[in-house]
């Protein structure tokens, strides 16, 4: 699903945030990339949805050579993969179905078919009472579960999420992880950007440690 | 193809929506293009009329032939008679001396001052019109100088000069009207730009979500074309509607202006085929004008 080939990423002041990095994530496959601030977590996940291009290196991801991919091919790229950010990034001038619909609409899908796949993933995450309601109305957690949502709602078969419960309580983040491990187990390919070491132990789970942006562990806890 | 047409019908009413739900700067935008849009129509409107009055006045030109003073009435109707049966001529009319000084003193309202005249001042007249197929200006020339050489005639005055000036004024104007045209409607392009390019840094973080989820730049783009391009709409129908208005108001002076020349000229106002020209222009100028701004600015709004 993702294939990293001695990936380097400087940016453009000098600063090295990935240092030759090669790992691979199997279809289907769930893992979480943990490492202090820093570390160049971000910087991974910017560079496989094309937010950033490496340096040097090579990137597939759903066998799409990242290198070649023209800037028109980019949308399609991003179609196919669910993106859960740790600021949510939601649109607060629309409703929770509306924000859910959004990736649907982008993809031109139809329009009675929206409804019926919005409300699906509204009840996978627990959110279809409130789909009318605004964003700003849901607590933390909810919000993160809208992202989610979203995220999923197009059936990628990637799921990508940076630091997905960096302002939630403990047991608001277990539910959220454990929402994850569920996809997972539908057969979608997870790789979640964390500095939450519990959850890696809980789940028994492959984990990838960067650190100074390189890769220095890559182990099931 | 339904689908596709079906979406871009949502995004035309999602962009009403977005006029409708900052009314007073849409408002302001649109009086803009229309005060913009109405001076160039205007202008063409008003064209049209000089050259519909000057064309009624093209075919029918006239040669005043001014008889000697000496001549007699019986020779002057033999002359008549001999011009009204060439083949260029539609009609004479012969205006004795006496009728001459009748017309003058009716019209000038000098009629007792007139009276105090010992003789007639005035000279017999044969008015002749052409046939419109021999109005051009050379056989106008042609028969001048021949009616000038006759033995009876003192001078002849042809009104074409002034015709001639007046057609070399409304071309000037015309292409004047064109220059003022383009440098408005780029304007109008402007305008709409500039507004397409605020809207496009108000919604800066959405259209980053949108990037960020997979929508393409068309996608990104289309809202705002469609919002350049009702405002153009929108801009031109005002135009049309002020347009309109000025020539009610106008319409009533101008008539009562023409009838005292004795004309019974109408003001003509943007005809139905203009007035969709003028609807498509300013469509279209909205259009290129958000096309314009948001390919400038779309680029430049990428995900961190």
């Amino acid at each position: 699903m993702i294939q990293l080939n001695n990936v380097c990423k400087r940016y453009p002041s000098g600063y090295d945030a990935l240092k030759n990095v090669s790992l691979a994530l199997g279809s289907g496959e769930m893992a979480f990339i943990t490492g202090h601030s820093g570390a160049g977590k971000s910087t991974l996940l910017k560079l496989i949805t094309l937010i950033e291009r490496v340096t040097s290196g090579q990137i597939m991801v759903n066998n799409k050579n990242l290198a070649r991919l023209p800037r028109r091919g980019i949308p399609s790229l991003r179609r196919g993969i669910g993106v859960v950010f740790q600021d949510n990034k939601l649109l607060f001038d629309r409703t929770v179905f509306d924000n859910v619909a959004l990736p649907l609409v982008v993809a031109g899908v139809a329009h009675r078919e929206i409804s019926s796949r919005v409300r699906a993933a509204l009840d996978k995450v627990g959110l279809l009472k409130k789909e009318r309601m605004y964003p700003v109305t849901l607590s933390g957690g909810e919000q993160q579960r809208l992202g989610i949502a979203r995220a999923v709602v197009n059936k990628p078969p990637l799921l990508l999420a940076d630091e997905p419960t960096g302002n939630l309580d403990a047991e608001l983040s277990d539910q959220i992880i454990d929402l994850f491990y569920e996809f997972h187990r539908y057969g979608v390919a997870v790789l979640i950007a964390t500095h939450d070491l519990r959850h890696i132990q809980r789940l028994k789970l492959r984990c990838l440690t960067l650190r100074d942006g390189a890769l220095v562990q890559d182990s099931v806890a | 193809m339904i689908n596709y047409l079906l979406r871009h019908a949502q995004v035309l009413f999602y962009s009403l929506g977005q006029m409708a739900r900052t009314p007073f700067s849409s408002l302001a935008t649109v009086a803009v293009i229309a005060i913009t849009l109405a001076l160039p129509a205007g202008l063409f409107v008003l064209l049209d009329n000089v050259q519909r009055l000057s064309g009624t006045w093209d075919g029918t030109a006239q040669l005043s032939v001014f008889l000697k003073r000496d001549s007699s009435e019986r020779a002057a109707l033999a002359l008549a008679e001999k011009i009204r049966t060439r083949a260029e001529i539609a009609a004479v009319q012969y205006i004795s001396r006496d009728a001459a000084l009748a017309e003058f003193k009716h019209l000038s309202g000098f009629g007792e001052a007139l009276n105090a005249l010992a003789d007639n001042p005035l000279p017999a007249v044969l008015v002749i019109r052409p046939k419109p197929a021999h109005s051009d200006a050379a056989t106008l020339d042609a028969l001048k100088s021949e009616f000038q050489s006759m033995r009876e005639v003192e001078w002849v005055q042809l009104d074409l000069e002034w015709i001639k000036r007046l057609n070399a004024i409304v071309d000037l104007a015309r292409r004047g009207l064109w220059l003022l045209t383009g440098l408005l409607a780029l304007a109008v392009a402007l305008i709409v730009g500039n507004t397409i390019r605020l809207a496009v840094l108000n919604r800066r973080t959405e259209i980053e979500i949108v990037k960020l989820i997979g929508g393409t730049d068309a996608f990104i783009r289309r809202p705002f074309l469609y919002t350049g391009l009702l405002q153009g709409l929108c801009g031109a129908l005002c135009a049309w509607g002020l347009l309109a208005l000025l020539l009610a108001l106008l319409g009533g002076p101008v008539q009562d202006l023409a009838a005292l020349y004795g004309s019974r000229f109408e003001l003509y106002g943007l005809n139905s085929e203009a007035g969709l020209g003028l609807l498509a222009m300013g469509a279209l100028l909205g259009w290129l004008g958000a096309r314009l701004a948001v390919g400038r600015h779309l680029r430049a709004i990428e995900p961190a």
